[in-house]
């Protein structure tokens, strides 16, 4: 996605050298990082890293919080940081990136095939929405397939989810918003 | 210049620390009902919108303390201030009172800052505009939870009907704050920072009429009604929310996780 400046100060001691090969170094280590909340999808998959840029004697990354006030934040920038430390890419710093607002959009094809296998419906394209303020079409059960469910409440176990049940199959599941 | 510069700078942070504490006040009320739902869902569904209430204090609070230049950052801002310097609108503090009232504050409060976010992307000040940005996606989901359970409430039982039409007549003065402009606000509409609140005033009332329609519930009539919490002047509710939610920073200053 990003390559690094080649004006850059190259970095001495352990740290991978070539600039292009620790950016790569860094996605395949990001790539690694499950989320804290849904361990079945990397970060990279939630669509949370916005860049990696290398930087004097280290690696530098965008993270964008999928809500403000999600406690998991703390724990993937701290995660991040841990991993590509352990990477052997040099000193890593975590950019807060707040815009544009993270979008469900973002979460890659791979990452929502995931989502619906470990039970959780993927989230619903944002331009496919007439009124995020309204009732959408109804959503599948990841189970049984049933479009006969009901929404439950709005929030579920953490605040990028809602809660459905099937009334077919009877069984409640999660939906990852649209936002 | 220094000192127009000065001037504009004070009330961009007076204006910010209003958004702040209408979102902390707000959240830290609503995280009174966690253990106390009427249900769990409800208890998640409360908790998360504190969350995501919070989650914006913390953003809007740290920009105050930048803003303001004097190295107080977004705790320093929330536990240490008293209460004469929180100048969040009266309404977000007023009690949780039953289920139904609780509601109530939110769909007004949720409404406003729907109306208010939703103008504010394209502010000139580009912190701002990206805090509304990524807001605006959050507060959608809650009105959609506080509008949904209004008229599941309205239209509901003789019983429920009732103690929500009381809570609007109980909360709806307090709206008048929330569209009360002064000098601070007509500064930021002048800089092209925040939209006018006459404008977001007619956005409000046309969402707030068709969910109370949908709900069965009367429009309470408009009557004037003083306001001063936009001013640091509080109602006795915020004392005893601060004193809850300070009380650990006062007595371990300087305590971390």
């Amino acid at each position: 996605m990003t390559t690094g400046a080649s004006d850059m100060d190259e970095p001495v001691g352990t740290v991978v050298s070539d600039v292009d090969e620790r950016v790569a170094v860094a996605w395949d280590t990001l790539r690694g990082i499950a989320d804290p909340e849904i361990p079945a999808i990397s970060i990279v998959e939630l669509g949370l890293i916005r860049f990696v840029k290398a930087r004097h004697g280290g690696i530098e990354v965008g993270l964008s919080p999928t809500y403000v006030g999600c406690p998991a934040t703390e724990v993937i920038r701290r995660a991040v940081k841990d991993a590509l430390q352990d990477a052997g890419v040099g000193d890593a710093q975590v950019t807060h990136v707040l815009s544009p607002a993270w979008s469900s959009d973002w979460i890659t094809e791979a990452g929502r095939r995931k989502l619906h296998a470990y039970g959780i419906v993927p989230p619903e394209h944002v331009s496919n929405l007439r009124d995020i303020l309204r009732a959408d079409r109804p959503v599948a059960c990841p189970r049984c397939h049933s479009v006969d469910t009901e929404n439950l409440s709005e929030f579920g176990s953490t605040p990028c989810k809602a809660l459905h049940r099937c009334r077919a199959c009877l069984e409640p599941f999660e939906y990852f918003k649209c936002i | 210049m220094k000192g127009a510069a000065e001037t504009d700078a004070q009330a961009l942070f007076r204006y910010v620390l209003r958004l702040g504490d209408l979102s902390l006040v707000l959240g830290q009320r609503l995280g009174e009902w966690v253990g106390h739902s009427p249900a769990l869902e409800e208890d998640l569904g409360l908790a998360n919108i504190a969350l995501d209430l919070i989650g914006q204090a913390r953003l809007l609070l740290s920009y105050a303390g930048e803003i303001e230049g004097r190295g107080r950052d977004e705790d320093q801002l929330a536990y240490l201030r008293e209460q004469g310097a929180y100048f969040n609108a009266i309404l977000a503090e007023q009690p949780n009172g039953d289920f139904g009232q609780t509601l109530v504050r939110q769909v007004l409060i949720d409404a406003f800052q729907l109306e208010l976010y939703e103008r504010m992307t394209d502010s000139m000040d580009a912190r701002l505009a990206a805090i509304a940005a990524k807001s605006v996606k959050e507060v959608r989901y809650h009105l959609r939870y506080s509008s949904g359970w209004l008229v599941r409430l309205g239209d509901g039982t003789p019983e429920s009907h009732q103690r929500v039409q009381t809570s609007l007549e109980l909360l709806w003065p307090y709206t008048v704050e929330l569209f009360a402009e002064d000098d601070v606000d007509r500064a930021m509409v002048d800089r092209g920072i925040a939209p006018r609140l006459s404008e977001v005033r007619a956005a409000w009332v046309e969402r707030i009429e068709a969910i109370l329609a949908e709900a069965t519930l009367k429009r309470p009539a408009d009557r004037p009604h003083a306001w001063h919490g936009k001013r640091g002047q509080h109602s006795e509710h915020l004392g005893y929310i601060l004193a809850e939610m300070q009380y650990l920073q006062r007595a371990y200053p300087g305590a971390r996780w």
